[in-house]
């Protein structure tokens, strides 16, 4: 199949680009580790109230491990439990996040901390806060008639 | 085939009565497009803040016919009618078995449409058309859905059996271009409706109806997404047909590459199906290695896209040259601008240069979590389905449906019909830069107007929600334009005839080779590719299966 020399160039130059980006996207991921959140937690949907940690709900500061705090919020329709969030700026946190009923968003407006939560799941994602201020948590996941009244506040505070 | 008067026209017409076919494809198209497009502008209105929909209709509600009848309906049908006109004109007048299954997959289409969209108003359904279980819809609404994928399936029979009969009649021949093209599409179309097929059928029936309790939320959204994102290329690929069959010809230009066309094409079937991940980068229960392994497959079809582009512009230029154009760019300004035919499309093209940067962006892995949810990828897909295939659509529109009721698009429709483009055009500019931007702020899609409890950040959102509700209203006007033309073109234009332009491949183009066409090779790869993107991620997914949920009617 013939293919035009203006076209080689083109598509020479298109498919370098891609794989390079390719290469920055892939390294950042499997050398940094820097992924998408995910979870490989199971949990059944109907009992969260009376698994751990979900029973206590709330950040907890943890010694001897990756991670500074861990935040632990249960979603459901259309409410976060707890409603507002304290962490240290420069810390390290592992947002630990599940639901009871359908699938919820969450989202911290403003940053890229962004998981879906699903009923049998555990979300979690591990970063570090480097931003102070009032950043607002919302469902961005429709959930139902009051999806956009489902908040909380992650205060990050000097 | 062809008679004599055709023959002096100088080009085939479709025959009528496949003409009718497609034609009832159209209507069904249209009134989707004006029922959705008026759900839209409600949405922005309320989105803004300064309006609340009366006597109870809920933004959920409308949201979901938005979706729908724009996402589903309008583009499913408007893709079969326009292929059913493709394949009778470039392989000839479907024989009365092949018209009568078109028939039949038409209706049950509309009789699923009908149902689901009744228990949508009913408010039974506002479940969006994504369907989010464990919410759970009235049963109806998914049998219904299930009708329109099973009839869409009759209709592509009866397009394969078409081109079959060609390629038993033409031992040896490289079917029409055209022809070829509809049949990728179809196939790929059949092999991703699958997994909706699968969810409705299998999970979300039997879960509706009582007759399971529970439903595998995680299953049913990979099932949905393995279908959710081919979905978008079966929009994307009737509207590059026109662009590389129809355009050249409305150009006075030839096709630059049949066989760079049909490659394109093939790696569109091969790359467009095993990538549904990447709709679910931020979900738990998929292990990271695969989530990458789909980014990577979705950025193939990059290639694709860098073929289409080349080849249209390269048809551009030699037409411009060949009309005496000089200097480097001289050949943009010796395009017929004044052509609607031309200049609408065209506007749709420009349309996919930042939309398609955007849709790097929402397929990178990491980048993803930024964007996710929130209304940055509705701007994203307002500027690829509803701005680069709709205008595609439209500006075919222009000459298709007075091809097939035998009448001609008048000059002064010629002009309105630019005018239009042009309004999409500006109401489109407003309307998806202010989501891109607002969408990186935080603001999410698919959401009722909120002040978030008054919180800072979402006050700032607001002004460019009233942005967005301007852009949609600009657009609206649009809507109503191309209605004006599409109504005068059904039943007022003056009588005549109308060609249905096909494009000549250029002299210097060598001939294409018939491995292109070795649908044994091109499906055994694709199938290959499916089965390596999901079958270790999916079987992980039924052994690790938590409990199940439960359905929820929670609007």
């Amino acid at each position: 199949m013939h293919i035009h020399k203006y076209e080689k160039w083109w598509l020479t130059f298109g498919i370098s680009s891609l794989v390079l980006f390719l290469v920055i996207v892939g390294f950042s991921a499997f050398h940094y580790g820097s992924h998408p959140p995910t979870g490989k937690v199971y949990i059944d949907p109907e009992r969260v109230d009376e698994i751990a940690p979900f029973n206590n709900p709330g950040v907890h500061k943890v010694e001897g491990k990756e991670w500074d705090y861990e935040v632990v919020l249960v979603a459901s329709a259309f409410f976060y439990n707890p409603p507002e969030i304290e962490v240290p700026l420069g810390s390290t946190v592992k947002f630990i996040s599940t639901t009871k009923d359908v699938v919820h968003g969450f989202q911290v407006a403003g940053t890229n901390i962004n998981m879906i939560l699903e009923p049998g799941y555990v979300s979690e994602y591990v970063t570090t806060v480097d931003k102070a201020g009032e950043f607002l948590i919302l469902c961005n996941e429709y959930c139902g008639v009051g999806h956009s009244s489902m908040t909380s506040m992650l205060k990050v505070v000097e | 085939m062809t008679t004599i008067k055709e023959k002096a026209l100088g080009f085939t017409i479709v025959d009528r009565r496949d003409g009718k076919l497609a034609l009832a494809n159209m209507y069904v198209a249209f009134i989707a497009l004006f029922i959705g497009g008026l759900c839209g502008l409600l949405q922005v209105l309320v989105r803004s803040g300064k309006f609340t929909l009366p006597w109870g209709i809920g933004y959920y509600q409308v949201l979901t016919v938005h979706g729908v009848l724009l996402g589903l309906i309008l583009t499913t049908y408007f893709i079969l009618g326009f292929q059913i006109a493709a394949m009778s004109r470039t392989s000839g007048t479907f024989t009365d078995k092949q018209r009568l299954l078109g028939w039949i997959g038409f209706w049950v289409m509309t009789i699923g449409t009908v149902a689901a969209a009744t228990m949508v108003l009913l408010n039974e359904a506002s479940v969006l058309y994504t369907f989010y279980a464990p919410l759970q819809a009235h049963w109806i609404f998914y049998v219904g859905m299930a009708l329109v994928v099973v009839g869409s399936w009759i209709v592509g029979i009866a397009l394969f059996m078409k081109y079959i009969e060609w390629r038993k009649a033409n031992p040896g021949q490289p079917s029409p271009l055209l022809s070829f093209m509809v049949v990728v599409n179809m196939a790929m179309w059949q092999i991703c409706t699958l997994g909706v097929a699968v969810e409705v059928v299998f999970q979300l029936i039997p879960w509706s109806l009582g007759w399971v309790d529970k439903v595998d939320v995680l299953l049913s959204r990979t099932l949905f997404w393995y279908f959710g994102h081919p979905l978008v290329y079966f929009w994307l690929l009737p509207a590059y047909m026109v662009w590389y069959v129809v355009i050249p010809k409305i150009i006075g230009g030839k096709i630059f590459s049949d066989a760079l066309a049909r490659l394109s094409f093939m790696l569109f079937l091969l790359f467009s199906i095993p990538v549904g991940f990447h709709h679910q980068l931020t979900e738990p229960g998929i292990q990271s290695f695969w989530k990458f392994l789909q980014v990577v497959l979705t950025m193939m079809v990059v290639i694709p896209s860098l073929l289409t582009a080349f080849s249209m512009f390269a048809s551009f230029e030699l037409r411009g040259r060949q009309l005496g154009a000089k200097g480097l760019f001289g050949w943009f300004k010796k395009l017929p601008w004044n052509d609607a035919r031309f200049t609408v499309p065209f506007i749709g093209m420009a349309a996919f240069v930042p939309a398609g940067a955007g849709g790097i962006i929402n397929a990178s892995h990491q980048m993803n979590q930024l964007i996710h949810n929130t209304i940055w990828v509705t701007g994203h897909f307002h500027l690829t389905v509803a701005t680069t295939v709709v205008l595609t659509f439209f500006g075919a529109s222009y000459w298709l449906l007075p091809h097939l009721t035998g009448r001609v698009l008048t000059k002064q429709m010629n002009k309105l019909a630019i005018i239009q483009g042009i309004v999409w055009a500006v109401g489109m500019t407003i309307m998806s830069a202010a989501m891109h931007i607002v969408g990186l702020m935080g603001a999410p899609r698919r959401s009722d107007f909120s002040t978030y409890g008054g919180a800072a950040q979402a006050t700032d959102w607001i002004p460019y929600q009233i942005a967005q509700a301007v852009g949609g209203t600009i657009l609206f006007v649009g809507i109503i334009l191309i209605l004006y033309i599409v109504v005068n073109l059904l039943f007022f234009a003056p009588k005549g005839e109308t060609e249905f332009p096909i494009g000549e491949v250029s002299e210097h183009a060598e001939k294409s080779p018939m491995w292109l066409e070795n649908w044994k090779i091109w499906l055994t790869i694709c199938i290959a590719l499916i089965l390596f993107a999901y079958t270790v991620p999916v079987i992980e997914m039924i052994q690790n299966a938590p409990p199940g949920s439960k359905g929820y009617k929670f609007w």
